[in-house]
């Protein structure tokens, strides 16, 4: 954090990354203008689409001293306001996990080839962007921390063509310690999925850490949104995110 | 998204947006985590041309209760159209 004496710069644009299949796709890159290095985090977009929360939230992240990227993960459907955009992928069903794990890879390595990158990268998410944090972690590997902000749909018996695999199948593959918060008024993740999720981390000895907001449900850190929105339990949240983040990518 | 409650309905007729008036090619039905009703769900209904991009689409977010009299009005109304058209 900076304090009241000291110099703060900030570079935040947008930019392009090879995503999968080779595809350039757009994304919001914030970073500090020190020399760093700094570690970085990768933000993957809920459900309403690339939106103005998420570029906020990217520029925070760089606030703290973080290299910050988050890709539009619905950029190969057009273009136009966010939600106009995730209406459409909503009605396709959403977009396919391969397809989201290739993204992912091409801005981990965008973050880490970054000369101010300290190497360490953590993935962040919130409603389906943190079953899509979790997914890649699993997946990709190479990753040094994840945060799950109520993720919908990590455990779960319905599958699709494009999201063939509930992530919590992946879990043995996890590379890293999870940071979990959880609204217990949710219904997606219910209380009972956090359980779920919970013991597949315990059964296969990862380390994590859940903190479970009574009083709050889905998204409860989305100030736009006053009938989701918690105070009490974003503000408890967010210090909880960057105290893990300072633990485990420094 | 936190469901998988989304589908398509082919759609022949015109909608409203805000640049003006536009033909539909088809009309989304979804049920999930709406951008700006308060609720934790919502019947979403979509009216869009995709052809002519995401910007050609008039949102509608629901309750399940909102929805199921929409239905049942449209339905009601259909009936009394087809006995119009009938002569009767």
């Amino acid at each position: 954090m900076a304090t009241t004496d000291g110099y703060e710069g900030m570079i935040a644009e947008t930019t392009v990354v090879t995503g999968h299949g080779g595809d350039l796709i757009h994304a919001y890159l914030a970073r500090p203008t020190g020399s760093g290095p700094y570690p970085g985090v990768l933000l993957f977009h809920h459900l309403p689409g690339w939106d103005e929360f998420y570029r906020e939230t990217t520029r925070r992240f760089a606030h703290h001293g973080y290299l910050a990227i988050s890709p539009d993960l619905y950029c190969r459907e057009g273009h136009g306001d966010p939600d106009d955009v995730a209406a459409r992928v909503r009605a396709e069903g959403g977009v396919p996990d391969d397809q989201v794990v290739g993204d992912a890879q091409g801005c981990l390595d965008l973050l880490r080839a970054l000369p101010t990158s300290s190497g360490k990268v953590a993935v962040f998410g919130t409603c389906s962007g943190a079953r899509h944090a979790y997914l890649a972690a699993c997946r990709i590997g190479n990753v040094d921390a994840v945060i799950d902000c109520w993720g919908g749909r990590i455990v779960t018996d319905d599958h699709t063509d494009k999201q063939p695999v509930a992530p919590v199948e992946y879990t043995a593959d996890l590379p890293a310690p999870v940071l979990g918060l959880f609204g217990n008024d949710d219904g997606s993740p219910s209380p009972a999925d956090v359980d779920v999720l919970e013991a597949a981390l315990v059964d296969h000895g990862k380390p994590y850490e859940f903190h479970r907001y009574d009083g709050a449900g889905h998204g409860f850190f989305y100030y736009d949104r006053p009938s989701a929105y918690r105070a009490g339990a974003a503000v408890d949240g967010w210090e909880k995110v960057w105290d893990f983040l300072a633990r485990t990518i420094g | 998204m936190c469901t998988t409650i989304a589908g398509k309905c082919p759609a022949s007729g015109s909608a409203k947006g805000p640049t003006g008036w536009f033909s539909l090619d088809q009309i989304y039905v979804g049920y999930d985590h709406p951008v700006h009703a308060p609720l934790d769900h919502a019947l979403s209904l979509d009216f869009v041309n995709e052809a002519t991009g995401p910007g050609a689409r008039v949102g509608v977010e629901l309750t399940r209760e909102s929805a199921r009299a929409l239905a049942t009005r449209i339905l009601e109304t259909l009936d009394e159209a087809e006995r119009y058209e009938a002569g009767g």
